[in-house]
């Protein structure tokens, strides 16, 4: 279990102190994928790294498993960070070795036998899926494969905990998500508690369990994924979540006054979340159209799957009169589904 | 051959066996200096390096110390350089004349040079590969050795085959105050009396030197870039 308790730093550059992180409190369960999301200067960076202890906090501690690290000498506090495996944006391997001495690197001088490390290493170029590159330098890999071998360096000292610093930001799509299921891969089948910071909402969507959302140095918001997706709290979530859903274009066609959201007398545009399989496999809109007798017709439409959680939203333009209106409200709320009245003639 | 020199390089043969000498001094000279200065440039660009502002062992006056000594002998000339430093010489290696009086001067001369060498070649180590040491628990010393000299090594090849042919004009400058070999030969003989051939062909060697110096050098920076 990483706790961090009232954690903050400070930067002092050219005379004027700058607070990256304030007063952070933080438990991250063991076992769990923890993301940690906001914008870049959030201070979330400088957050993850207070957790190895590459940069000192301030103040607070930083429990794991209940030992303090900041309290620790340097060399006890070496041995703990091979307890903490981490990964970069830039992969940071090392060019003048081939794949298998990266993974080898942190193995080396600490009395582990030749065939041990090559056993280790091999078995975990296997686990992340490049065993044909043993021989290959960084340079002759793609960003995926470099991530790869990454994962696996820092999977080499068996860690509890593996901190991802936007690992994912300097891949393309299609790799990002093989790199996610990577590592919910390793989550799942060696029990590694993830920490991972983004910026990117899809990446929390794909494998965090919780997350905590940090702007200006605070935690403004944390909570499980399916509860920061389907119940945002705080404008800055609320902004992140619209980024990653093509409902956020309704806005813009609504600033933009576009043709599709110019509305008749009587006409209204709604939005409508649902949650959970349940409500995702009532057929609601043929309900309210028949019992009703209205004809929603449906603009946007929006599913995602969060922690094995189904989540829909739905944009929707109907011609009702104000009284009908409030009824199908109170009935759509009670089959527990979200409403809001997005724009009315 | 013999009559071909005769006719195109007569001095060249009057001073054979003083131009062999002169080029085996020129050789000592290199080679010893050269050592020490690697030695100590390497060390002493490390620990700059490293003790710079926000690296892994930050030392504001041991950094301090390093970068102005470098700095002052750097800016001194060397021909003005071995002059000054005669009563230093002396004490240390007993004269100041010959090869033996110019090795010291031309560590001096040499070290501060290959130590800015050093440092540039080490910072251009990316600081994201010492974080991801540093993450892996690895120690101050570990993180030198296993990441910044061994990752350089490219860098750093180049640095020395820089610095060595620029020790090499070095030890000709030498030559002009008393130290041996070639640069004191063309002076001597191709300056002093005008015997042209003798600059010309002390020139092909000196060339000679350098290709086989590049060579060497362009050979290991290619095997150890990947």
């Amino acid at each position: 279990m990483i706790q961090l308790v009232d954690i903050s730093k400070d930067f002092i550059s050219d005379k004027v102190r700058v607070t990256a992180v304030k007063d952070v409190n933080l438990t991250i369960n063991n076992g769990e994928v923890f993301g940690v999301i906001g914008y870049s200067g959030a201070g979330k960076s400088t957050l993850v790294r207070c957790i190895n202890l590459l940069e000192r906090p301030t103040k607070g501690k930083v429990l794991i498993d209940g030992i303090d690290l900041v309290q620790l000498k340097e060399k006890e506090l070496r041995k703990y960070r091979q307890k903490i495996g981490m990964i970069f944006q830039q992969f940071n391997l090392l060019g003048s070795r081939t794949v298998f001495d990266n993974v080898a690197f942190p193995l080396k001088y600490r009395g582990i036998s030749k065939e041990e490390i090559k056993e280790r290493v091999l078995s975990l170029l296997e686990l992340v899926g490049i065993s044909d590159k043993v021989d290959a330098y960084p340079s002759q890999l793609s960003g995926g494969q470099k991530q790869r071998v990454a994962i696996a360096r820092a999977l080499a000292t068996e860690p509890s905990i593996l901190l991802c610093d936007e690992a994912t930001s300097a891949l393309d799509p299609q790799t990002t998500k093989s790199i996610l299921k990577l590592l919910k891969e390793v989550n799942q089948k060696l029990g590694i508690t993830i920490v991972i910071i983004t910026h990117e909402m899809h990446v929390i969507k794909e494998i965090c369990d919780r997350v905590a959302v940090m702007e200006g140095g605070n935690v403004v918001e944390l909570n499980d994924a399916i509860s920061i997706f389907s119940n945002p709290q705080a404008q800055i979530t609320k902004d992140f979540i619209n980024s990653t859903s093509n409902l956020s274009k309704m806005d813009e066609l609504i600033e933009e006054k576009s043709s599709v959201v110019e509305l008749e007398p009587g006409q209204r545009i709604w939005r409508l979340d649902f949650l959970g399989t349940e409500a995702t496999k009532e057929p609601i809109i043929a309900e309210i159209s028949s019992k009703y007798n209205i004809n929603p017709s449906i603009i946007f439409a929006n599913v995602d799957v969060i922690s094995d959680t189904v989540l829909g939203s739905l944009i929707v333009l109907v011609t009702i009169s104000e009284q009908a209106e409030e009824q199908v409200i109170e009935y759509l709320k009670e089959k527990q589904i979200k409403v809001e009245v997005i724009k009315y003639a | 051959m013999h009559s071909l020199m005769t006719q195109y390089t007569p001095n060249l043969l009057d001073y054979w066996p003083e131009f062999i000498k002169s080029i085996g001094e020129t050789l000592q000279m290199l080679f010893l200096s050269g050592i020490y200065s690697f030695v100590i440039g390497l060390f002493l660009g490390t620990v700059m390096v490293v003790t710079r502002k926000g690296n892994i062992l930050e030392n504001v006056y041991i950094y301090r110390i390093i970068d102005s000594l470098v700095n002052l002998f750097r800016s001194i000339p060397f021909v003005i350089l071995i002059t000054a430093l005669i009563p230093v010489t002396k004490l240390v290696v007993g004269t100041f004349i010959g090869v033996k009086g110019a090795i010291f001067p031309l560590i001096i001369g040499c070290t501060p040079f290959f130590i800015r060498q050093v440092d540039m070649a080490l910072s251009d180590i990316d600081p994201g590969l010492i974080e991801a040491a540093q993450s892996m628990g690895l120690s101050p010393l570990g993180i030198i050795f296993r990441v910044y000299l061994k990752e350089s090594i490219p860098g750093l090849a180049r640095s020395t085959t820089i610095t060595t042919v620029s020790l090499l004009g070095l030890t000709a400058m030498g030559g002009a105050v008393g130290g041996g070999g070639l640069g004191s030969f063309v002076i001597r003989y191709g300056h002093n009396r005008y015997y042209q051939d003798i600059t010309y062909v002390s020139v092909i060697v000196i060339l000679i030197f350098v290709t086989i110096i590049q060579f060497i050098g362009n050979i290991i920076i290619k095997k150890t870039s990947h």
